[in-house]
């Protein structure tokens, strides 16, 4: 498959990736993780040292000031691993309606993040965690050994602050990417027996659950060819492309913001080195949000995100 | 090494329906009616498709409904589970006709 395939398929479709109004502002703070996830199209994980700067903070702190978006989403690597995290959320809570922090659920039990999950309570931060399966020999093919015994700790410890909790206000979203080189399962049907089997055997809640297509990037990537799986894995993506899709896709309202500060359409062309607007724009520059049309940069990757039901 | 199973046929599955289409359109349309969402969910309908795959022992369907089983969000825990009822009921099958056996010989013995 080549890079130009995605937009083949466009074309065969006679559809065009544009922007549509921008909504959401996505800050991937590094790729510092406690873990090194093998799904990870971000290749993120202990050794990696890339962390936003202060100064970069503090210029998309004052670029959400100066716009306004309905959601701002903070991604890592690990969030919790960068020490202005606290500034940042801080920063933008009043900014947005909806502040959002994605966790891995293990790098907040460490030590240093031990404050961290009462500053999100009492900011209204919602919270979006990964938990691939409902099961530690799945969840530890994919995020390493011990994380199944700790993120359930974890997210025992939220629901004991509020979080995933119904009525508390408190959002505990988790998400659930595929454990190999398949397809997602159906969200609906995932949903209802993440909370039958987290209730029942581990006495844990949570509010929503998303299933996303693994993107053929970084290690994820690397894995796929090692194990001769890409071109079956890359077929059976482009095989399930669902032009319904297109609409909801991220990319169009979403801006990302790498660790050093240059913009892009979406996390995964980030992790494929594809500039929004083909070119490098830094967040302290930009004097408006982009317009509606502007062309989106794609590749293969895109596939992971129009197969079945999307990527939104 | 040729074989005749090429994971490859699979995909040809609908060329069943080039010299009978009106028997194959029946069929298909048969087949997805069994596969949807119904009194069972499409994730307990894959599991059981597994587990007849291995009585029958197709390869073609071992391997497009471990791909879906995984796809409904099962696991290998359960997938397996599921083969052990295959197991029991073909070892089960064997084993009670046992009785058969029994009543023979008894009939035919001191």
């Amino acid at each position: 498959m080549n890079p130009s395939l995605f937009s083949d398929t466009l074309r065969r479709h006679g559809l065009e990736l544009a922007r549509g109004v921008t909504s959401t502002l996505q800050i991937n703070v590094g790729l510092t993780c406690d873990l090194a996830c093998r799904h990870c199209h971000l290749e993120a994980g202990p050794d990696r040292v890339e962390a936003m700067r202060h100064e970069t903070v503090e210029a998309v702190i004052a670029c959400a000031g100066r716009f306004s978006f309905a959601a701002i989403d903070i991604t890592g690597g690990a969030p919790e691993l960068l020490p202005w995290l606290p500034r940042l959320v801080c920063g933008l809570a009043s900014l947005t309606p909806k502040l959002i922090v994605r966790t891995n659920l293990t790098a907040l039990t460490r030590p240093e993040s031990d404050a961290l999950p009462e500053l999100y309570r009492d900011h209204g931060v919602a919270l979006t965690a990964s938990l691939p399966a409902v099961n530690a020999a799945q969840t530890e093919a994919q995020r390493g050994v011990g994380v199944w015994e700790t993120s359930t700790a974890m997210i025992r410890r939220l629901n004991g602050l509020g979080y995933g909790v119904a009525g508390s206000g408190l959002e505990l979203d988790l998400v659930s990417n595929p454990t190999g080189a398949f397809l997602p399962a159906p969200q609906a049907e995932a949903e209802k027996r993440f909370r039958q089997d987290l209730e029942r055997r581990y006495a844990i809640s949570f509010n929503h659950l998303y299933t996303f297509a693994n993107a053929p990037l970084g290690r994820f990537r690397a894995w796929l060819e090692r194990s001769g799986n890409l071109d079956a894995y890359l077929a059976r993506l482009e095989g399930n492309f669902n032009p319904c899709t297109l609409p909801g896709l991220m990319c169009r309202s979403l801006l990302s913001v790498n660790w050093d500060g240059f913009i892009y359409d979406c996390d995964f062309n980030l992790a494929a080195g594809l500039h929004h607007g083909n070119r490098q724009i830094h967040i302290a520059q930009l004097s408006q949000l982009p317009a509606a049309g502007t062309p989106i940069p794609v590749g293969d990757h895109c596939f992971a995100c129009t197969a079945g039901s999307g990527f939104t | 090494m040729e074989t005749y199973y090429d994971p490859a046929d699979l995909a040809a599955f609908g060329d069943i329906g080039k010299d009978a289409p009106h028997l194959a359109a029946k069929f298909f349309d048969y087949y997805g009616a069994v596969f949807a969402e119904g009194a069972l969910s499409e994730r307990e309908k894959a599991l059981i498709a597994l587990a007849v795959a291995h009585a029958v022992q197709c390869p073609y369907c071992i391997d497009a409904y471990t791909t879906a089983c995984l796809e409904k969000g099962s696991n290998l825990e359960e997938m397996t589970e599921a083969l052990h009822v295959t197991n029991a009921i073909r070892g089960g099958a064997s084993l009670v006709h046992g009785v058969q056996m029994r009543k023979i010989a008894e009939k035919m013995s001191l």
